[in-house]
């Protein structure tokens, strides 16, 4: 079978019908594996984040050396793990949880694994940017190092924070496509399975664009939120 | 009031140790607007830093009405702060909340509720003349309303001291005219002793009662303004009084003889001091550097005369001028006569 004949009239119809009938829920699977391992990976990520920030020598609230050297190096690990090799590996700890290494559901524990030391990053970054005579003059009133995080860095990285949470879930969702491969929904199984394996391209395709389409709207939704909740631009 | 007893910090840098202040002694009563003047590294900053102990002492002691401020444990470190409060060059303001959450923020930090920091807020609004910021953000205000919001926000715990850190510095002269004036107000009005930390001299002389002369770390001259201003003792004060002085150090021609007069304020301006001398002496002196201005009438600054002719000529200018009450001057010259006359 040969590429150009994957498109001929009666494949693009085929393909048409699976856009109403399976894409749908291909669609809503995508998105809320993405959704749910992006919550997770923030649950864990966020407060990581802020003690990569905080927990340094030098940071409002410093931790033993030897903690912030393991969480570095945890976070370092697990973020040099390539994802597709990473959902291999934390199969055994997947059939903990949810009880079965296969489908949605399970696959959003190997996405949150994945993504939680890439949200930290994100979150250590965004908490960098807040300018230090910030965090001296609350200190300068009396704040406790929570209230420091609380009231003022926090608050003070709400754009960046958006933005790279942006970026993370617009990564993520690149992920549940993979998870595609080995036994996750959506539309990476629906390319993978569906269009790659049966020889239709014409669903593989069609499947991209969706995801193209989706992203693009992430993202575009990301950079209008983090643009209208920052007060530091004068003129809007 | 505040003392600082042999106070010391050093830092270790890359570079090896360094002693950003040796040995400070000083006594700031309550009420005083102090000032503490030095060039940038000569360890102002951390010095007022020491005061809140955002900057631990190496060694001596803050005292704070007689409490050591430096035996306190973290919780009561906390609270002192409260009583200290800290304006800054930079402002410091949060960018992502309007004016009035500023404000509210320390009130904030002490479980205050909502509506009794709001209002608390709004009066310090009116009091630093902004009543309708409340809902702006920084970024939409000027330098000066900043800065007045972050007096406000220094103000909200009604402490009992005010430390500014080059809290003028990145304002235009106007602007600076009138945010010393406002901290002068609040000074009188509240009777908040202030320590204003600067590198300008015009500061110290606008708003300053006392002044002490940080140089490497080190007091070089402390007192009353009036008194250091019209006699400048060390070096480094009166580089900072006349800058233009200093340029002036080595205009000396080949044996040449120089006057400087110091104006210290009780010699009216309009007294042609120089022209009634050359008139009434026949010395025709040239002007190789001055800086003077006037205040309430009466000239603050110096002159420095170059006295031609022989050593004869210098005697009886000397003579002249000693005869004028009310002025400072001393010889710098190969003139073998007095070395300095006051």
């Amino acid at each position: 079978m040969n590429f150009a004949s994957a498109f001929t009239p009666e494949r693009l119809q085929e393909a048409w019908n699976c856009l109403l009938t399976e894409f749908p829920f291909a669609v809503w699977e995508t998105v809320y594996s993405t959704v749910l391992a992006t919550f997770f990976a923030i649950v864990i990520g966020l407060p990581l984040g802020i003690i990569l920030v905080t927990g340094e020598q030098k940071g409002i609230r410093p931790l033993p050396r030897p903690l912030m050297s393991f969480l570095n190096v945890l976070i370092n690990l697990l973020r040099s793990v390539p994802f597709i090799i990473l959902m291999v590996m934390v199969i055994p700890l997947t059939r903990v949880i949810v009880g079965t290494s296969v489908g949605t559901v399970a696959s959003i524990v190997p996405l949150t694994v994945a993504a939680f030391p890439f949200i930290a990053r994100l979150v250590e970054s965004s908490l960098r940017e807040v300018n230090p005579n910030i965090i001296e003059t609350a200190q300068a009133m009396g704040a406790t190092p929570m209230q420091i995080i609380w009231r003022v860095m926090l608050p003070e990285s709400v754009p960046s924070l958006i933005t790279n949470f942006t970026l993370a879930i617009t990564t993520i969702m690149g992920y549940t496509a993979m998870s595609g491969a080995v036994g996750g929904g959506g539309l990476g199984k629906l390319a993978l399975a569906y269009g790659y394996q049966r020889y239709r391209y014409a669903v593989l395709y069609l499947a991209v664009i969706v995801l193209v389409i989706i992203t693009q709207v992430i993202q575009s939704f990301g950079t209008w939120l983090a643009r209208k909740c920052d007060k530091r631009l004068k003129n809007k | 009031m505040i003392e600082l007893r042999n106070l010391s910090k050093h830092f270790t840098t890359l570079d090896g140790p360094v002693d950003a202040l040796r040995h400070i002694n000083l006594t700031v009563r309550d009420g005083d607007i102090y000032g503490i003047i030095g060039m940038s590294g000569a360890g102002k900053s951390t010095l007022v830093r020491c005061i809140n102990m955002l900057e631990k002492p190496t060694e001596g002691s803050v005292l704070l009405d007689g409490q050591d401020l430096g035996a306190l444990k973290e919780k009561e470190l906390r609270e002192m702060r409260r009583k200290v409060s800290m304006i800054f060059q930079s402002f410091n303001l949060l960018m992502q909340r309007t004016c009035l959450q500023n404000i509210m923020l320390p009130l904030k930090l002490t479980r205050t509720s909502d509506a009794e920091a709001k209002k608390k807020a709004k009066e310090l609004l009116e009091l630093v003349g902004l009543p309708d910021k409340a809902n702006s953000y920084p970024a939409q205000l000027s330098g000066g309303q900043q800065q007045r919001i972050a007096i406000a926000r220094a103000l909200a715990t009604e402490p009992s001291v005010l430390l500014c850190d080059e809290a003028t510095s990145a304002l235009d002269p106007k602007t600076t005219h009138a945010i010393l004036e406002l901290i002068r107000d609040i000074n009188h009005k509240m009777g908040i002793t202030v320590i204003v930390i600067t590198h300008q001299m015009s500061v110290v002389q606008e708003i300053c009662n006392r002044v002490a002369i940080l140089e490497n770390g080190e007091v070089v001259e402390e007192g009353e303004v009036s008194e250091v201003f019209s006699n400048p003792r060390a070096k480094a004060t009166r580089n900072l009084i006349y800058p233009e002085m200093a340029d002036n150090e080595n205009l000396l021609s080949e044996g040449g003889q120089r006057i400087r007069i110091i104006f210290n304020g009780k010699q009216p301006s309009q007294e042609p001091l120089i022209a009634k001398m050359a008139v009434e002496t026949g010395i025709l002196p040239s002007i190789m550097g001055a800086s003077t201005r006037t205040v309430g009438g009466n000239a603050y600054g110096y002159m420095l005369l170059e006295i031609p002719g022989s050593p004869e000529n210098m005697a009886r200018a000397v003579s002249y001028l000693s005869g004028i009450p009310d002025i400072v001057f001393q010889v710098e010259a190969e003139y073998s006569g007095e070395g300095v006359i006051a």
